[in-house]
């Protein structure tokens, strides 16, 4: 049974018995790298052999990694925005809503529209809900939780979150040929290459 | 495979250095994600009984809280005209010290400073329990605890919404809004760390676990970009949040006519102040936290010397705002003004306005000189003492503005009772019980961004740039 959290330890899955004679359809090569340098490149050369479908995977984050994958512009900065706004609107509408529209009080002669007195949960209301914007909109942006992905299949890869460094060529990307993008990660470098089943 | 990982010999700790010299990124994976990951039966016999004590203090304020509900606030000192006690003086407090925590995570990583990054871990999970703590008082000291909810704008049978031109009721939102806010915060950071407690796991309930909880987090270049943007944008927020909190809990006092609390001066004092009592109380318990765990090579000596640093300028602003106080009650003219500025100097509280002077003025000084900076003994004794004239300020300035009344006739004195002391400490019980789980069960230091302080460090001893193969054969091939 597929541990659907984590991939089984690679050195007790080789010694068990193979499961069928049908391979499992391929996800694509993925290339072991020794450090953040070394993946840079090795991305930066893949974006110029034209290579599309690519993932890199990293212990920590690796400035201009992503941008060198040809991710370029994201959407969570308009979601913080507008979440954002939405929660100050919200926050004063609430105010204004309940205190001067439903129930007007006049308290110690004060205006019967004290705005300026609105602000500060105004202001907290904005900040929540634009910090919801941030978590949630990164969260799920990133499509998380999923907890089985084909990348997880490959040998060594919990050393992912740890000290090594990979870069993924997905078989459905229209150059990948397995010789050649084999041969192509070879030139980059790549200490261990594999092939990851669905 | 985890046990052929040979652990590198490390030289001595440069005290100007922020991380050891030698640390690896297999090295620092295994000491950070090793401290939760021991198992039931090799827990340290020093945390199981500093468990205990904080769990004794936790039964003290349980039974506090419990003869509260059932007596009511008479059983506390508090009576006219000082109907603010212990149980405000401490919510100022304890919120003050949860906002050096949101001061080291957001702040800080604003401003680019590295060395934030082994301590804001641990500063962030202080702010979440300080802020437990300091949210409980608030609630107990109505006179009905049980109807806190009548604060919350919800349509009810009275047909009433709350008073929103009341700070306390600004107060409400704005500490719910830090403690939701502050907790999303310390919970992103954690998810790519229990990812690499999953990778690292042998246990396969534990791995399932952690797998759980880690979101299925993979690594990808282009999730920790989003993740990097997300981070940022939270720390963006979070810092007017910081400051616009402890400026709403000084309007509770600003807003006020009491002479004494009237002064405009108090929200950036106030914030100033919080930092103050924060990171003296971060001093205060990373010493032996470090010390316990063996964590000697990634908080270092040059942390301390930084967080005294900051310790001795938020003092000063703070004994700034003393002194503006001051010149307020003679400059205005106000009778009220300066008579209260006379009981503060020579009333019958005198004592505790001379005893805040020595805790935040005087001692805090010896941290211009970098030896005092670099011992201890020396910063846990300034830590402890600027935890107390914190507590201080906070009495002198409700306790002594609150008994003058402006008849002499009402003029009162305040005597705490034993359920006011046993409240106090309990919340000890409270704060320390969160903070054993803490660092029995999550990493104290953030194991990601020490990779990638370590990922710098090799870097910067090759070439600066990202060219090439900088670092290369800088990171030892570990064993598979």
């Amino acid at each position: 049974m597929q541990n659907i959290f984590r991939r089984r330890n690679p050195v007790r899955s080789a010694t068990a018995v193979p499961r069928a004679a049908v391979p499992a359809p391929l996800y694509g090569l993925i290339g072991e790298f020794r450090d953040a340098d070394a993946l840079l490149h090795a991305a930066e050369a893949a974006e110029a052999a034209g290579f599309t479908k690519l993932d890199a995977f990293s212990p920590f984050p690796i400035e201009e990694l992503a941008e060198k994958l040809g991710h370029k512009r994201d959407l969570l900065p308009a979601i913080v925005l507008t979440s954002g706004l939405a929660g100050a609107a919200g926050g004063f509408g609430l105010q204004w809503l309940t205190q001067v529209v439903d129930y007007p009080l006049v308290v110690f002669g004060r205006p019967p529209f004290p705005w300026p007195a609105y602000i500060p949960i105004t202001f907290e209301m904005g900040i929540l809900f634009a910090a919801f914007g941030a978590v949630f909109g990164m969260v799920l942006l990133n499509g998380l939780p999923q907890h089985y992905h084909p990348v997880f299949n490959a040998p060594n890869f919990d050393r992912a979150s740890q000290d090594k460094f990979f870069l993924v060529v997905e078989a459905n990307d229209p150059k990948f040929d397995i010789n050649r993008t084999r041969e192509f990660l070879l030139a980059q470098h790549a200490t261990v290459i594999n092939e990851v089943q669905q | 495979m985890a046990q052929s990982l040979k652990r590198p010999a490390l030289g001595p700790v440069d005290p100007d250095a922020l991380l050891a010299p030698g640390l690896t990124n297999t090295e620092v994976s295994r000491k950070l994600a090793g401290i939760p990951m021991i198992g039931p039966r090799k827990t340290p016999l020093g945390w199981l009984t500093g468990f205990a004590f904080a769990l004794l203090l936790l039964m003290v304020y349980l039974t506090a809280v419990a003869w509260l509900l059932i007596q009511g606030v008479g059983i506390w000192g508090i009576n006219v005209p000082i109907g603010w006690g212990m149980d405000i003086i401490n919510f100022v407090w304890w919120i003050g010290i949860g906002h050096a925590g949101t001061l080291i995570s957001a702040i800080l990583l604003l401003l680019r400073q590295k060395w934030r990054t082994s301590i804001n871990r641990f500063a962030e999970a202080m702010t979440l329990f300080a802020v437990a703590c300091a949210g409980v008082y608030p609630i107990l000291h109505l006179g009905r605890p049980y109807l806190f909810y009548w604060m919350l704008p919800y349509p009810s049978s009275l047909g009433m919404w709350p008073q929103y031109q009341s700070p306390l009721e600004w107060d409400v939102f704005a500490i719910s809004t830090y403690a939701t806010v502050s907790l999303l915060f310390w919970l992103v950071g954690l998810i790519p760390d229990i990812a690499t407690m999953r990778d690292r796991s042998t246990n396969p309930i534990m791995r399932f676990f952690w797998g759980f909880f880690a979101l299925g987090w993979r690594g990808s270049a282009k999730h920790w970009h989003r993740y990097e943007l997300a981070s940022l944008l939270l720390a963006g927020l979070s810092t007017p949040l910081v400051v616009s909190v402890h400026t709403i809990v000084s309007f509770d006092f600003a807003i006020g006519q009491v002479p004494g609390w009237h002064a405009t001066i108090f929200p950036p004092y106030f914030v100033a102040g919080a930092v103050f009592a924060g990171f003296a109380m971060v001093m205060l318990l990373m010493i032996p936290v470090r010390k316990f765990y063996g964590l000697e090579q990634y908080i270092t000596m040059k942390h301390f010397d930084l967080m005294a640093k900051v310790t001795l300028a938020t003092g000063l602003i703070v004994v700034f705002g003393y002194a503006m106080e001051a010149f307020f009650a003679w400059f205005s003219g106000n009778q009220y003004e300066s008579f209260l500025l006379n009981m503060r100097l020579f009333g019958p509280y005198a004592w505790s306005y001379y005893a805040l002077l020595l805790c935040n003025f005087l001692i805090p000084q010896v941290f211009w000189f970098k030896w005092a900076r670099q011992s201890i003994p020396v910063l846990l004794f300034v830590s402890l003492v600027v935890s107390i004239g914190m507590w201080l300020e906070r009495f002198v300035i409700i306790v002594v503005s609150l008994s003058r009344d402006f008849i002499p006739s009402s003029w009162g004195y305040y005597n705490p009772t034993i359920w006011d002391w046993l409240l106090y400490l309990g919340s000890f019980g409270l704060f320390f019980t969160f903070l054993f789980l803490f660092s029995r069960f999550v990493p104290m230091i953030s194991i990601f961004e020490m990779r990638m302080l370590v990922n710098e460090q090799e870097g910067s001893g090759h070439a600066d740039t990202h060219g090439a193969g900088a670092g290369t054969g800088a990171q030892p091939a570990a064993a598979d």
